[in-house]
Parts: structure tokens; sequence; C-alpha cells
């Protein structure tokens, strides 16, 4: 039975694509490539340097743009019990306000990541802040407290003594999150105005950091949920299974979703295109040999992009899966690629660089560069003409100019 | 006993005067606050509250300080941000700020211990040199977040008495910030200074609370993880005279087993060998001098249950993604004497190094992280080269 969906859920979704917000973990569809984003920055150096503010905690996830808002997440004190959701003026950088949380879940991650590791979330209206440690809250965009979850004190044994780090996903009229991990692991989807469950639904007992990504078929969204047993797609605002793809598929880089088609990091890379209501997705191609290490996949036109633990930026036919060429980047990588319509490619390593790729040409080329002095293990968010990316210590906006 | 019917026949009988003797406009949204259930039961009826109560001016301040003791963690955080929220518009606004009453609230030890922190950080941005001034006095404050800036400062002194040479001098101050530390990382880093600076001995278990001493048995079967659902005889009855048969191997029985180790582990790999997919328990009794409230707090990266008076606490099924000290607590009420604790760990197949290890740790404290010591502690034994063997091979 295929979802029926809402002109509501259509509305929200739309929103990622038609005013160019960052609404999320790889912006539109969870997936990296905003073709809403007509003009990038182009350049990473001094001259595109805007501004950086100051952070008070770390934090893995990403910033999201909300109209002529950045919000960004962050943990501090020597537990990480303290949760920040910071809200700061996109024009210049100065904090509007933020709101402090103390963490009722577990604190404990491996000391690589931190508290802070999800991506927030927007439907455009509000923000949904979750953290490794089970917290999530909701806050309009003005930061008034819509609700407040603790999910570690509804389900105690959802946690991950390493840190989780899935973001959660707004589709339609329900917050999709995965709290997926050894012990108690489930996804679910909340109700963006209460926070009550919509649904619940338990998931594969096994470690992922995974995030989720948006297909489209036909005016209808099915949220791809991986794994380690492999994807599921589900109907987002019941939790109601559409698909199952079994063989198994990567637990820290997420696939890409264009459209009706997904890209997953399962048996090396393969690709899929739904097919006609209560029919399996078919599988298009399987390629072994591109494994994808820690950043997640990227779809930008007929190309893809996967960067392996090596640090090389492989370029894969849509079409086909065939390797078109690679080139070695400065890595290690945490982070992911993205991309708006101009095509060129956006990456941060984790000691700092930050590199733009055209990869236009027969090869790709790195066409900018800039070192800043910080640990980064987050993606970037793009807005019209320009970049923002979170350090250890700072958020950073570049702007074209 | 008779009086509290009356009373509450009296609070009924003029209940239609409640409104009017309801002078505070913060009481009812507070109230709303605190109800906030599980799965976001009562999340609309919080927002409409706090958005009464943060459209309150600065004179909300301390009753929603107020108003933490008692209240559930989520309670708790809907109340933080309303206390901020006003706060940092105030302070914007240049309005005045009840920085007496803020001050009064966090020096009283009876009030709630996150809640005096938060208090001491409003404190400090209206008053900084006189919150600074405070925190020396805070060394055995029963609130951790105000005691760490105390042992802090101390921690730093001492440094700087050795750094001039003046060994008394660090010596006295060192001591004094381990006495206040609850918190492992400072512990770690003062233990550090007086052993290797000033060649003390400092017994890291005692001040942790850590029980050393056990009895374990073992190794019963965890093939496939099935181990973690099954139940042994030890789950049954403690018996520790008993001895138990197991298919295709030796009979099991219980041994004494001390722990020397700083951070209390239980190693089952020093008395059974580097085993993989096995199950062992571990029981120990702790006498109390009183009835009281406590935690047991644990520490195990293997899958594990533990019991508590005979009583199941809390088990987790989850391998090798890391252990601390503190990792998890368990709250428990004390009773005065006898009472006991059993451990199951469970060892998995996985053959990597760091999968290795098949252990736990665990101590008894109050909330707050002081030790509670057993009436009957023995002493922590000595200690003896750590020996660690790679698991080869499976029961």
């Amino acid at each position: 039975m295929r979802p029926l969906f809402t002109l509501l859920s259509f509305c929200f979704l739309s929103l990622s694509t038609t005013r160019a917000d960052w609404l999320n973990f790889r912006g539109p569809q969870g997936s990296g490539y905003a073709p809403g984003i007509t003009k990038t920055v182009g350049e990473l150096s001094e001259k595109t340097l805007a501004w950086k503010a100051a952070l008070p905690g770390r934090g893995l996830g990403s910033p999201i743009v909300v109209g002529d808002k950045v919000f960004v997440t962050a943990a501090s004190g020597p537990e990480q019990q303290q949760l920040h959701v910071l809200c700061f003026s996109a024009a210049d950088g100065s904090p509007l306000w933020e709101r402090r949380f103390w963490a009722t879940g577990r604190t404990m991650s491996h000391s690589k990541t931190c508290v802070a590791a999800p991506t927030p979330a927007s439907d455009g209206e509000r923000i949904y802040a979750l953290y490794s440690s089970n917290d999530l809250v909701c806050l309009d965009l003005e930061g008034r407290v819509v609700w407040i979850r603790g999910l570690t004190l509804d389900y105690p044994n959802a946690s991950n003594s390493l840190g989780m780090a899935a973001s959660p996903l707004v589709v339609g009229d329900t917050l999709v999150a995965q709290i997926e991990n050894d012990s108690e692991s489930f996804a679910a989807g909340f109700d963006l105005l209460t926070g009550v469950n919509k649904w619940k639904l338990d998931r594969p007992k096994s470690a992922n950091w995974t995030s989720p990504t948006v297909l489209e078929k036909d005016g209808e969204f099915i949220v791809a949920l991986q794994s380690s047993e492999g994807v599921q797609g589900l109907v987002p605002a019941t939790g109601s299974s559409v698909f199952k793809l079994a063989g198994g598929a990567a637990t820290m880089p997420s696939g890409a979703a264009v459209g009706d088609e997904l890209y997953t990091p399962s048996n090396g890379l393969t690709a899929v295109k739904l097919g006609a209501s209560g029919a399996e997705p078919a599988k298009l191609w399987n390629q072994s040999n591109q494994r994808p290490g820690t950043a997640s996949v990227l779809v930008v036109g007929e190309k893809i992009f996967l960067i392996n633990n090596a640090g090389v930026l492989t370029c894969v036919e849509r079409k086909t899966g065939t390797e078109l060429w690679g080139i070695r980047l400065e890595g290690p990588f945490s982070g992911s690629p993205v991309a708006g319509a101009d095509g060129k490619l956006y990456i941060f390593g984790e000691t700092g660089i930050g590199q733009v790729i055209d990869p236009g040409g027969e090869k790709g080329v790195i066409t900018s560069r800039i070192e800043l002095g910080e640990t980064i293990l987050s993606t970037p968010a793009l807005d019209e003409g320009s970049l923002f990316i979170r350090s250890d210590g700072h958020l950073w906006k570049f702007s074209a100019k | 006993m008779r009086l509290l019917p009356s009373l509450s026949l009296s609070v009924f009988f003029f209940l239609p005067l409640a409104p009017l003797l309801r002078a505070e406009p913060w009481t009812e949204p507070l109230a709303q606050l605190r109800q906030v259930g599980p799965e976001g039961a009562g999340n609309t009826e919080a927002a409409a509250a706090w958005n009464e109560l943060t459209a309150l001016g600065s004179e909300v301040i301390v009753p929603v300080l107020t108003a933490m003791e008692g209240a559930g963690p989520l309670s708790r955080n809907w109340m933080r941000t309303a206390v901020e929220t006003v706060f940092e518009r105030e302070l914007k606004a240049k309005t005045d700020l009840p920085s007496e009453a803020i001050k009064a609230f966090l020096l009283d030890r009876e009030n709630e211990p996150n809640a005096r922190r938060l208090a001491f950080d409003l404190f400090s941005q209206v008053a900084p040199e006189e919150a600074a001034a405070l925190v020396p006095g805070m060394i055995n404050d029963p609130s951790p977040g105000l005691r760490r800036d105390a042992v802090a400062k101390l921690l730093a002194e001492g440094k700087a008495q050795l750094e001039a040479n003046e060994k008394e001098k660090s010596l006295a101050t060192l001591k004094a910030a381990l006495d206040g530390a609850r918190d492992a990382d400072q512990i770690d880093a003062v233990t550090k200074l007086l052993r290797e600076k000033l060649e003390q001995k400092v017994d890291l278990p005692k001040h942790f609370g850590f029980l050393s001493h056990w009895h374990l048995i073992g190794p019963f079967d965890n093939t496939d993880r099935a181990g973690f659902e099954r139940v042994y005889s030890p789950e049954t009855e403690i018996n520790l005279s008993a001895e138990y048969e197991r298919k295709e191997a030796k009979p099991v029985k219980w041994q004494e087993y001390a722990t020397p180790d700083d951070y209390g582990k239980v190693d089952f790999n020093t008395p059974y060998g580097p085993l993989k997919q096995v199950t062992g328990y571990a029981y120990t009794e702790f006498n109390a001098a009183e009835s009281r409230d406590a935690e047991i707090r644990l520490g195990c990266k293997n899958a594990w249950k533990v019991w508590f008076n005979g009583e199941f606490l809390f088990g987790r099924d989850e391998y090798h993604r890391g252990q601390r000290i503190d990792q998890y607590s368990l709250p428990v009420k004390l009773k005065q004497g006898k009472n006991t604790i059993l451990v199951k760990a469970c060892q998995n197949e996985q053959e990597q190094d760091w999968t290795a290890q098949w252990e736990f740790q665990l101590r008894v404290c109050d909330a707050t992280g002081t030790a509670i010591l057993a009436t009957d502690r023995k002493p922590t034994p000595e200690k003896v080269a750590p020996v660690r063997r790679r698991p080869v091979k499976s029961e």
C-alpha cells in the first residue's frame, strides 16, 4: 500500500528547495545537493570570509539556515552535560539568542565525537534539536520552548556508549529520528507541535550513525532509513513500511536520494529506483569497489561523488556506476561534501582545511582552499551566495563577493 | 496525625477563595511545568505555561529556581530555560535584578543542586567579583557543580605552590582538593600530583567508594550472546559453597576475588583466562551504617545485569562500545546492615584487541558522587603488576 501524502507535507518539504533554506543535515532531502541555491560562494579564502562567531562548546552537527537566521547546537561541561541551541544573525554573525538544557540521558561518547553530534532540523517555523543524550527539544525561531522530550527517560536502554549521531529530519508534518544502537534501537516519528510519538518502530539492534534521506515519487515522500541490515522505506506520517532493501548497508556514510532513486553505500555502492505502488525498488546497478569512508554520498546531476577513508574523491557516472575520475583531497574527512546548482563541491577536513572542487572538466580540480586552524568534523550548510561551517570553537560564514 | 485531614477539609471549604489567595502569577504556570510526563505528556500545557512565566519580570527568577526542588529532569529544563530567558532579557534591558535574592538562594545548601549552580552562574553575571569570592567556601558543597569550581581553584593553587617549590603548602592544598573532589577528572589530576610530585599514597578505591572484594563464579555459556537472557543458578540463589554442573565442562564454584585496581575494575579474565562467549557473576555484600538513599554506579563495556538485595535493577546488552567510571547510575535504598549486590557480566564473540576486556567497576555513593563506605570495608588490596592476556579461545 503506497502512502497517501498530504498537501501540508508537500508544502513543508518544498520549503527547503523553493526558499533555499538549509533545514537539516545535508540540506534538501538530506542528500547534500541544493539545486535551489543558484549561486554558491565559489571561493573559500580570507576574501570571502564574512564573519566568525565563538561557540560555547564542541559539536559535530552542522549549522542550519532558516531565513535570516543560522542555528547550531553545542555541548559543554566536563561530562558534556550542558546542551546549547544557538541562534545567530546570518547577515553579521551576531548572537540573537541561546537556550541551554541539562542533559537527561547518558553523555558518554568516544572522545572524537560529542553529545552535539546530530544536526538540528527545521520545518521553517521551529527548530528541532537532538543530542546523543537523547534529549530532543523544539523551539520556535525566537527561542520560545515548544516542547521537550527526554528519550532516555522514556526508553532507558536506547543509547550508544560511543555516542550517537543520526540527525533528525522533518518530512511533511512529522519529525523523523533514528535512535539506533546495540540495545533498545528504534526510529520514531514525532508530532511537530507536541513532540508526542506518532509512531515508534523497532530497528536493528546495531550501532548506526547514518541519517534519514527522503525519496519522492509521484508527489509522495518516503523516508529511507539505512542500517547494517539494509534500507527501509517508510511513510513518514505513520511509520508504515513501503519497502525493504536487504543485503546490509554502511552504518556511517549515508546514502543520497534523488527523486525516486536512492544511492546507498551497500556492498560498495548500490543504486535503486522506486517501482510502482507496492513493488520493491528495482536495482539499477551495484559497484562493489566504490566504498565511501565516513563522508556521505553526494549526487549532482549525472555524477556521483564519494570520498574514501584515504581522502580520495571519486566521481562515478550516475547511470552506470562507472568510475570517471579520482583525485586526492586533503583529508581525513568526517564531514560530507555538499553542492548547489552550479555543481561545485564544498568539503571540510578534520584538520580544518576547506576545499572547493570544480568537477566540471575531465577530472576534478581543487579551485580554492583555506586553513581555518581548528578541528572540523562537520558538514557545511549552503545558502544563496554563502556557506556556513562549524569548527570545534566557531561558526564561520563565507560569502561571495 | 489528625491535623492533616482537618487541614484538607479547611482547604476544601475555602476553595472558592483560592484564586483570591493566590497572589503570585507564577504559581499555576510552575505547577503546569511540574506536570510534564513521559512520552511528551503535558508539553502543550507546559509551552503555554512557559510563555506565561517568561512574560513576567525578574521577580519570577527566584520562585522558578525554588520550584526546581523535587521537580523531574524535564520539568527542570523547562524551568531553567524560563529563568535564563527572563534573566538575559532583563539584564540586557538593564532593569534591577534580584541579585541579593539569587545570592541567598545559591548559598542555601538545602536548595536543589542544579538550581543552585544555575543561580551561581546568574549571580556571576551581575556580581562577578563577589561570586568569585564565594568559590573557596564551596569545597564541601552538596552541589557537585559548585564544588567543582572550588576544587579547580585549589588544584591551580596547589600546582602553583609546587612550581614555587612550596611542597608543604602544596601538600595541604592538594589534600584539601582531593577531599573535595567528586569528579573523576579532577580526582585523577590531584592524585597524579600527590603521587608523582609529592610521593603520597592515595587510596583511590576508598575515595571513590569502589567495592574491591567480591566472590566470582563462571564461566557460564554465552554462545551467540544467549547467556545474557539465560537464567543461571546465581540468579536464583546465592550459595557461596555451591558447585554447579555444566554441559561438557568442569563444574563451577564461587571463588574469592579482590581487585587492587585504582578504579575498582573486577577483571574476570584474571581468574578464568581470556575466554570468549562466556558469562560470569560477581557477588558481594555491603554493610550500611544506616538506611538511606544511595546510588550504585557501574562502568562496564560488556553486557551486564545488576541485582540489589535480590531485586533486578537494570541490564544492558551492549558490547565493547566503551567503559568509564559512573557510566550508569542506579538509584537504590540501602537498608541498615547487610545489603547484597550481584553483577552478571557477559563476554561476546569478538576477537579484536579492544574486545579483550571482561570486567566491570562498581561503587556505592550518594547522589553527589560522595563515597558511601561499608561499615566493615576491608583495606584496598595491594597492587601487583597488571597482567593482560589476549583472548585466544572459547570456553
